[in-house]
């Protein structure tokens, strides 16, 4: 992002510690800026957030209601907290929620190793989910020659309909339904390897957080992501 | 010298890499047993579960109702018991057949992939239930230990806790699928 001249800075309280921010700044950009560490999910630098994870959310001193750190904007006189025992237990309950919704089998996944969602859990201590499996039958879309989607291992953070839309531009995928009948599709739910759009960039593939997007031919704990074009990207064009 | 901790391992539906695991564990085997009587286990003679165990370690997932009946005694006759593994703390492999019917289950292990004398079998081998769940589902788990399989490094590390009488924490020692 340019700096703009003449910039306002906001001064506000982050877990005690004094900060300082620029207009605009949410409360994630300027946590990760004075190192403090606020759990994420479906944040990706290089793209726009969206909320969707809310593992990110935060308690703001004089409110009752929790918000998520990436989309609230940091204002004078704030005082944020990060890591109250409230927000440990719903992060916590979070994960659980991510990891009983679909069949996440991480011995046998792909990404096992390289997997934000299970460094999530070891982050925060998951040593196991406290909520009953709820195994649902979830298709595999192996049409594509060179990638396959695997809705089972999904958890929807729409990481690759963010970056297909916004750094691509093709705008292939798209989430459908709602609730806990969201799906990720292509086009108008056609099979990937039918979709006239996808230039198979592989870019969704790179982004995601999980094993649900991945390369022909990996085993397990061979898919290893690559992120760095991202930022590196955004920097490029704006320069 | 107060008298050694009882130690048991349970082997339900899992592939005994954990049991593997332990053995890894090698000469370290031997401070343990300074310490501690294995009374019950895949690896040791005794058929029976013992009438009280301090310490149960408990390997794979609650698929059949052999396994079923199994861990409800196990719980009934141990102070603490750990869940040992991805399958018995998450059902893990064994679970991925959770999103089938039973039967279809059984169609293609028995049926549809065998080469020779195609059939369900009725007995010995014990019924599966109607989903493979991790054990914590069916009785109190004290202990999770997750990980495929967990190291013999961190057995060791957890054992050596219980054995002296503390509950070990393995937060963010191991992950799901380790």
């Amino acid at each position: 992002m340019k700096r703009q001249a003449n910039v306002r800075i906001k001064t506000l309280k982050i877990d005690g510690i004094d900060v300082g921010a620029r207009e605009g700044e949410t409360i994630l950009e300027l946590a990760r800026e004075n190192g403090i560490h606020i759990p994420t999910l479906c944040h990706l630098d290089g793209v726009s957030d969206w909320g969707g994870c809310r593992l990110c959310l935060i308690e703001i001193k004089g409110s009752n209601r929790l918000v998520p750190a990436c989309m609230a904007q940091a204002e004078e006189g704030m005082e944020v907290f990060t890591k109250t025992p409230r927000l440990v237990t719903y992060r916590k309950m979070i994960l659980d929620l991510l990891l009983s919704e679909r069949n996440h089998v991480c011995a046998v996944c792909v990404s096992n190793g390289h997997c934000d969602l299970q460094s999530m859990a070891q982050e925060l201590g998951n040593t196991h989910v406290g909520l009953p499996y709820l195994n649902p039958s979830l298709p595999v879309d192996a049409t594509h020659p060179y990638f396959i989607m695997d809705h089972n291992r999904c958890i929807l953070c729409q990481r690759c309909v963010r970056v297909c839309r916004e750094i691509e531009g093709a705008q292939t995928k798209g989430a459908m339904g709602r609730g806990i009948e969201v799906r990720i599709i292509h086009d108008l739910n056609e099979p990937w390897g039918q979709s006239l759009t996808c230039t198979s960039c592989g870019k969704c593939v790179q982004v995601c957080p999980t094993g649900a997007l991945l390369q022909r031919g990996k085993a397990v704990g061979e898919m290893v992501k690559r992120r760095d074009f991202l930022p590196y990207l955004q920097m490029m064009r704006e320069d | 010298m107060s008298e050694k901790v009882k130690l048991a391992t349970v082997w339900l539906d899992g592939c005994s890499g954990c049991h593997m695991s332990f053995l890894d564990m090698d000469e370290r085997l031997l401070e343990l047993a300074e310490k501690a009587d294995l009374v019950y286990s895949p690896l040791v003679d005794p058929k029976t579960f013992p009438e009280m165990v301090d310490v149960v370690l408990i390997e794979g997932a609650v698929s059949s109702e052999e396994d079923y009946e199994k861990i409800k005694k196990v719980r009934a006759h141990s102070k603490v018991l750990v869940s040992l593994g991805d399958c018995a703390v998450t059902a893990n492999v064994p679970g991925m057949r959770n999103p089938f019917k039973v039967q279809d289950v059984y169609n293609r292990a028995y049926i549809e992939n065998a080469d020779y004398n195609q059939h369900i079998p009725v007995q010995v081998i014990p019924p599966l239930r109607k989903t493979s769940v991790p054990v914590h589902n069916v009785v109190k788990v004290d202990v999770f230990v997750p990980g495929c399989p967990p190291s013999a490094d961190l057995i060791f590390y957890v054992l050596s806790e219980l054995v002296d009488g503390r509950i070990p924490n393995v937060s963010g020692m191991t992950r799901f699928g380790a």
